[in-house]
């Protein structure tokens, strides 16, 4: 959905130049789209000026619609309310007519119908009654899709339950708490892997987001694709965290050692995992597309209750496996050959190769334990959520601000720094509106590099 | 095969408001990035601030264009200055992150319902360029250049915006030209070496953070003027990574570096995306691979790809010096 009107708005800003100069005509125009983001086509959308009708026209297969207009001036456009599907609904009561629409010299200008299913319809005349009906409505049991088409909610992809308003503070508090708990493991475990990178490398890969969506968009394919296999998620997991496991070597030995033999600068390789970010982005994006989809498994469970708070079996056990898993890492890191290996070349890289570590190939199992493990969060986050082109890069800031919260480089500190920002941005809820609640993650973050910029376990070292 | 409708689609991008908008930013950043070396990947939050001086000061607030071009100005330099006096302390890759967090939650608030009244939310706002545009003295019609055509409206808004990047290339070559910006050149050299010097090393990156964000903003203001429309998802986080792709392409660290930089980026892109639809629309390429919905995103994969390679074999772009393109944080 919200890649959509992404792509729809980058098209926008790019064709603007070239679209505006060209045509000198005037002319209103838009796309319609379902609160899936599925065009809606067949929808009459008609142009009126002082009453009378100027022009009308039809939306295509890809919910395009244009009219052109005899001269400038002021036009009421109105959607026909009779084309519209059944249970979809403009977003306000009375937003079928956008009146007094000014139309300048030559402009072509881009309106937007809002369609949202019928009973999300608001009625800016009765907006104060209906926190009424919101107690009414059934307590949150069974998982709904909220992804509602209102641009302000796409953003949060809010589907995680939100202690009704009505609840005891107590209640809340531990409902947003455990809903942090398990938002922070699914941040934890695809940042260890981007904070082991930069302990062993000092590289800022801003291409770690699109390890994250290339994992849960593997476990897509062979899962619940049509063309795919069709294979059950737990074994779509092993083969999105191989896939995972298998890019992040190949990324490291097709490009990121040779770079290193280059001697490329630190800030320059940064630029290019930028580059590199973009490109596999929209290369997923042309594959997989903008729409975004859900595992075949596990979708909708009624919740159980834990006293004060409640969780579907499909959240606690990601929570629980989550924790496992950042066990796992830590108990590698420590215990194992490879794990020492590893601190020691985050620790003092030439004193560890003098010392006889292969630094090469500990990079290249770091750049493999990363993106494994990024496959793995990616799939959880998809499962909690849903799958899109995007959703890597939504995860990739609350990550750094996750790893910086616990200091650069210590991947101890990435799964506590993970943890308090899946907690902060989930607390904000009580009191801040949902469709925020990133933001507060990323100002924790801002706040944390005023304060104490080495982070909660970080090593107190010159950073300035 | 239409090249030439494909070359001019290519023309018209390089020089219509968005590249002017977009060179403007980049000249800001190439301050920021290009001479003083500070990592700046928030420069999309100094358009955004600009474009809603403009928008909030008009449309919300009923005020004259001119009065809301100074809010956006100040609004730009007052972010600058917020952001700078932590962040610049830091070592210049928390600046990154911590500068690309900034834009993200500045966006995220101007697009929030909190904001709405404001703002305008989700739907932002219209139509607050008018007096810019009755200001237009060219007579009405069509202007035919070649195989170009351009209404009055066009010909008016272009020769602003490109006037106004010419005035923004003299200031700062004439800054980079003087004691200030040996200074700040020194800076990005070697930070320690200029503080050993006496120089007030933040106080001059500073300094530098202000007057990048405030042509930035004015870059922000330039695009949704022309378009009359102000959209918080226009500033993506995205946008900084084009300005940066445009200014390392022309040569960061050089006066017309962006300018050039824009103008080669907007006429590739947009020739680019003209070649792949002709290309569909006479069948070269089979519906089954690529359909035309694909274009903007396979666009957007080769501006990674380019911005990658560039920074990979030729970090100093067309115009740069390659020594001084070699950074690394001490």
């Amino acid at each position: 959905m919200r890649a959509l009107a992404v792509i729809a708005l980058i098209a926008l800003a790019v064709l603007a130049p070239g679209a505006a100069l060209a045509d000198e005509h005037e002319a209103v125009q838009g796309t319609i789209t379902d609160p899936d983001g599925e065009p809606l086509a067949d929808l009459t959308i008609t142009a009126n000026r002082d009453g009378a009708e100027v022009g009308s026209d039809t939306t295509d297969e890809e919910g395009e619609w244009e009219i052109e207009l005899p001269e400038p001036g002021s036009y009421d456009v109105e959607l026909d309310l009779d084309t519209l599907p059944e249970g979809l609904a403009p977003r306000e009561v009375g937003g079928e007519v956008l009146s007094g629409v000014e139309v300048d010299e030559g402009q072509q200008r881009t309106l937007i119908f809002q369609i949202v299913p019928e009973d999300e319809q608001e009625d800016p005349a009765t907006e104060p009654e209906e926190p009424a009906e919101e107690e009414e409505a059934p307590p949150e049991g069974a998982e709904t899709d909220s992804d509602t088409g209102v641009p302000g909610e796409t953003e949060t992809d809010l589907e995680t339950p939100v202690p009704p308003q009505h609840a005891p503070f107590h209640e809340r508090l531990a409902q947003v708490l455990l809903n942090g708990l398990q938002y922070g493991g699914i941040i934890a475990i695809a940042a260890v892997g981007l904070s082991l990178v930069f302990g062993t490398t000092r590289l800022i890969n801003f291409a770690h987001g699109e390890l994250v969506t290339f994992g849960a968009i593997v476990a897509f394919f062979v899962n619940a694709a049509a063309a795919g296999p069709g294979l059950h998620l737990i074994l779509a997991i092993v083969v999105a965290v191989i896939a995972g496991a298998l890019l992040g070597g190949g990324l490291d030995r097709g490009l990121w050692r040779p770079l290193r033999m280059r001697r490329t600068g630190r800030i320059n390789m940064f630029i290019i995992s930028i580059g590199l970010a973009l490109f596999l982005r929209h290369l997923l994006l042309v594959i997989y597309g903008s729409r975004p989809n859900s595992y075949a498994e596990y979708q909708i469970q009624s919740t159980i209750s834990l006293g004060w708070a409640e969780i579907t079996p499909r959240d606690l056990t990601i929570l629980v496996v989550s924790v496992i898993v950042l066990f796992a890492v830590a108990l590698m890191l420590q215990r194992t050959r490879i794990g020492t290996a590893i601190r020691a070349v985050s620790d003092n890289r030439d004193l560890a190769a003098s010392s006889g570590i292969n630094v090469n190939y500990v990079i290249l199992v770091v750049w493999m334990l990363a993106g494994g493990l990024s496959a793995f969060g990616g799939v959880m986050f998809g499962l909690t959520e849903v799958v899109s082109w995007d959703m890597g890069f939504k995860l990739l800031l609350l990550m750094f601000a996750g790893i910086i919260l616990g200091g650069l480089g210590s991947a101890y500190g990435a799964m506590v720094g993970s943890f308090v920002v899946g907690i902060v941005a989930h607390l904000s809820t009580l009191w801040f509106p949902p469709e925020l609640w990133n933001a507060w993650a990323l100002l924790v973050l801002i706040v944390v590099l005023i304060v104490r910029p080495q982070g909660i376990l970080g090593r107190k070292e010159r950073v300035g | 095969m239409d090249y030439s409708s494909i070359l001019t689609s290519g023309v018209y991008g390089a020089l219509g408001p968005v590249a002017i908008g977009y060179v403007l930013a980049a000249i800001g950043l190439n301050i920021h990035f290009g001479y003083t070396g500070l990592l700046n990947f928030g420069q999309v939050a100094f358009m955004l601030v600009g474009a809603y001086g403009v928008a909030i000061s008009v449309s919300t607030f009923g005020l004259s264009m001119w009065v809301g071009v100074l809010v956006g100005i100040l609004a730009a330099a007052v972010l600058a200055l917020i952001l700078g006096i932590p962040a610049l302390r830091l070592r210049s890759d928390y600046l990154a992150i911590s500068t690309i967090a900034a834009g993200e939650v500045l966006r995220l608030f101007y697009r929030s319902s909190v904001a709405e009244p404001l703002t305008g939310g989700v739907y932002g706002l219209q139509r607050f360029g008018d007096e810019l545009l009755d200001l237009n003295p060219v007579p009405p019609g069509i202007y035919e250049v070649g195989p170009l055509a351009f209404t009055a409206r066009d010909v008016w808004l272009m020769s602003v915006g490109w006037g106004l990047v010419a005035l923004v290339v003299i200031v700062v070559y004439l800054l980079i030209h003087s004691p200030w910006g040996r200074v700040i050149r020194a800076i990005r050299e070697d930070e320690e070496a200029a503080r050993s010097l006496g120089k007030n090393v933040y106080a001059y990156k500073l300094q530098s953070l202000v007057l990048g964000g405030v042509i930035g903003a004015l870059g922000g203001m330039v695009f949704t003027i022309h378009q009359q429309s102000a959209h918080p998802d226009g500033f993506d986080p995205v946008v900084t990574f084009f300005l940066y792709t445009m200014l390392v392409l022309g040569g960061a660290g050089r006066v017309l570096g962006p300018v050039l930089g824009g103008l080669l980026f907007w006429f590739l892109m947009l020739s680019f995306d003209a070649f792949l639809r002709e290309l569909m629309a006479t069948g070269y390429i089979p519906p089954e691979i690529l359909v035309p919905s694909d274009v903007g995103a396979l666009r957007l994969a080769l501006v990674g790809l380019g911005l990658l390679l560039l920074m990979a074999f030729r970090p100093q772009g067309i115009l740069g010096n390659r020594r001084e393109m070699v950074l690394d944080v001490r």
